[in-house]
């Protein structure tokens, strides 16, 4: 009767303490941000990793992604990250795709392309995005930095078991609709505190159709409705994927490694302590009016009125969004101009992504008013999307194509926006300030921000590709 | 390293949102730095600051009686967002010992206990009133006893918070928890002795 997420965990069980279990970590990937202090805390303690060969290493939140960068990267700071995490990883033995190296990318979307994630796994990053990763039937989260440094020291973690929530999505995806949206109406749904506790199993017919690329943008975002992970069961699309990855298991495993890959989806009978269900076969392209990931509507939709909200704490976040935002209740969504586009980060900068973008982007030229940027998830991803050609439709069309990184999702590296500046983004998060000091945010996905491109303000990308 | 949580009676510091997110607590910008300390500069930085660099005078932190204040009281859902630790270590070197809120993001609760903040989760009627009573009367006081698991709010009320057992040992010894873990080295030896046998390409060398 266990579920997917428990069966990882039995297997991972080290020892116990009260209710904690001591779980076993397979494979930890580390970025430059938030390792130096775990590295620096095992120094000052004399303790060494564990067990580098489980670990990979990739700067990747601030790097530029402009050419220069390998001649010289401008900010102190960052120069110094990276840097650090040259040298930990050298020094420990930890393998380390460094700024140079064609695999180097965006921690989430290099571990799997790697094919390091695998069914079964226990993965952690120092990062809350980390449950991408459990789209391939593995337990993945985000930790912080002192968990960062235990599990370099012990390849173990102390963890309370969360509760267990199935998400069953139904129903055929309409054109134009994509996971992205799948992810966002749930969020809609349950709240941006609505998973904090659980574990979510994303199951359903909508779900088992989708690409790995697919199943990897849902996951991305359960950490925006409070969930530290966010699992898919493995099935013949996760195998296909992984074979022949070079970190996938060797031929001489492979059998083996998926007769018991097999054996670990949600047993029929599993007890969910939540269950939702979505019927998907009528959604629409969803983009957010606000301050939080919540704050989605489907784009034929107005900006929402907080007066109309009972809750008083409600209403008053709702206002506070809307004055950060410089928007009005009743305002149509497709009224929105916007000053930048973002088609990027671990939730939607994969070669599917970027196909999607640029069927939009071909033939149609970015609006006059706007700076379109395009930055792949990885080396690999830049590296097939010009062999297809990707490159030339997007740089055609006005777009900037760049090298990979988080980029503008965060805004640590020179790409960011100017206080004021509204943008259309595929990225995970609409914080105040999250792309840059005062910049405002509106999430979707990326074939509807390259109609925002071409339309100079969030648009139906159904109109436009009509 | 770990700093020891003892008891705190100290003014409490309102900030009545919810959703805090960790991008808000702590700008991305700030966390370019290798050390944990000094982020208090940047605590709460487009909170506390307006687009030119000057103080918000209306806001918490900002304000004469706030000062010195070692407990933040807030709105549900506080540190969610990012997994920065910075978030934590810009609070506490701001002065901050403590936050009590109606709930918690997982990931910012584990970076506070690791640290030696304590996380104060209580029902939301009574964050409620204790915000009610510090935005009131600025400047009130607010007690909290670790070991007797209890907090008072300025107006005397007493409300008793859930610790697990663990956590709250490690608080107030301000014990080192991979010291401990190491304790358990054996076993976890064992345990890759036997995983090696049933999955051994999880032992590959990913370094090659
Ligand atoms: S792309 Fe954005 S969300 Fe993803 S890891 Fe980078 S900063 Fe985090």
């Amino acid at each position: 009767m266990p579920t997917l997420f428990e069966k990882i965990r039995d297997r991972h069980v080290v020892t116990r303490r009260g209710d904690d279990v001591l779980l076993y970590i397979d494979r930890q990937l580390i970025h430059e941000v938030t390792s130096p202090q775990a590295f620096a805390g095992l120094e000052a303690a004399g303790r060494s990793v564990r067990r580098p060969g489980a670990m990979l290493a990739v700067p990747d939140h601030n790097v530029p992604t402009t050419p220069d960068r390998s001649v010289r990267i401008e900010d102190r700071g960052s120069r110094d990250q990276i840097q650090a995490l040259r040298e930990n990883a050298l020094g420990a033995g930890i393998a380390l795709f460094d700024i140079d190296d064609p695999r180097q990318g965006i921690v989430h979307i290099i571990g799997p392309e790697s094919g390091l994630v695998q069914p079964g796994i226990t993965v952690v990053c120092g990062d809350s995005h980390t449950g991408t990763l459990g789209a391939f039937g593995a337990i993945a989260f985000g930790i912080g930095t002192s968990e960062v440094e235990h599990v370099l020291a012990t390849q173990a973690l102390w963890q309370k078991m969360p509760l267990q929530m199935r998400v069953v999505v139904t129903g055929t995806l309409r054109p134009f609709v994509t996971p992205k949206d799948v992810i966002l109406a749930v969020i809609a749904e349950i709240g941006a505190a609505g998973g904090t506790g659980y574990a979510l199993e994303f199951s359903g017919e909508t779900v088992r159709r989708m690409s790995m690329e697919g199943r990897m943008t849902v996951c991305n975002m359960t950490i925006e409705a409070g969930a530290r992970f966010g699992l898919i069961a493995p099935d013949a699309v996760t195998f296909a994927y992984l074979k022949g990855r070079p970190l996938a298991p060797p031929p001489s495993l492979w059998d083996a490694a998926v007769a018991d890959w097999k054996t670990l989806p949600s047993d029929p009978d599993a007890s969910w302590d939540r269950e939702v269900a979505l019927d998907a076969s009528n959604l629409e392209p969803h983009v957010t009016w606000g301050t939080s990931p919540q704050d989605a509507l489907p784009v034929g939709g107005v900006v929402p009125d907080p007066e109309k909200q009972e809750d008083p704490g409600e209403r008053a976040r709702m206002r506070r969004a809307l004055e950060y935002m410089a928007l009005s209740p009743g305002t149509r969504m497709i009224d929105i101009p916007v000053d930048k586009v973002f088609i990027g980060s671990c939730t939607n900068s994969r070669i599917e992504d970027l196909r999607a973008a640029a069927a939009v982007a071909k033939g149609r030229k970015v609006h006059a008013n706007v700076t379109a940027l395009v930055v792949p998830g990885s080396g690999l991803v830049k590296r097939q999307a010009e062999e297809e050609g990707l490159d030339r439709v997007f740089l055609d069309a006005g777009f900037q194509w760049r090298l990979p990184g988080c980029s503008m999702c965060l805004g640590m590296n020179p790409d960011k926006l100017k206080p004021g500046e509204r943008c259309a983004s595929t990225s995970n998060r609409n914080f105040e300030g999250r792309q840059g000091p005062g910049g405002r945010t509106h999430l979707m996905s990326p074939a509807m921000a390259a109609a925002a491109a071409v339309s100079g303000r969030i648009a139906d990308v159904r109109e436009v590709a009509r | 390293m770990r700093e020891k949580f003892l008891s705190l009676s100290t003014v409490g510091v309102p900030l009545d949102r919810t959703n805090v997110d960790t991008d808000a607590i702590i700008p991305a910008r700030y966390l370019k730095t290798i050390k944990r300390t000094g982020l208090g500069e940047g605590l709460f930085f487009a909170w506390r600051y307006d687009m030119d660099g000057k103080e918000r005078p209306d806001f918490p932190l900002n304000r004469p009686e706030y000062q010195g204040g070692e407990v933040l009281v807030a709105g549900e859902n506080f540190g969610c967002g990012s997994s920065r630790e910075h978030a934590v270590w810009a609070l506490m070197d701001f002065g901050f010992r403590a936050v009590i809120a109606p709930s918690f993001s997982d990931i910012f609760h584990n970076n506070c206990l690791k640290n030696g903040m304590l996380p104060v989760t209580l029902p939301a009627a009574d964050v409620r009133s204790m915000m009610d009573a510090l935005l009131a009367a600025p400047g009130g006081k607010v007690q909290v006893d670790l070991e007797g698991q209890t907090v008072t709010g300025p107006n005397g009320e007493i409300h008793a918070f859930g610790v697990a057992s663990f956590a709250k040992t490690c608080l107030l010894e301000g014990l080192d928890e991979i010291a401990l873990t190491l304790t358990s080295a054996a076993e976890i030896d064992r345990y890759e002795r036997e995983r090696k046998k049933a999955t051994p390409w999880l032992f590959l060398d990913l370094a090659g």
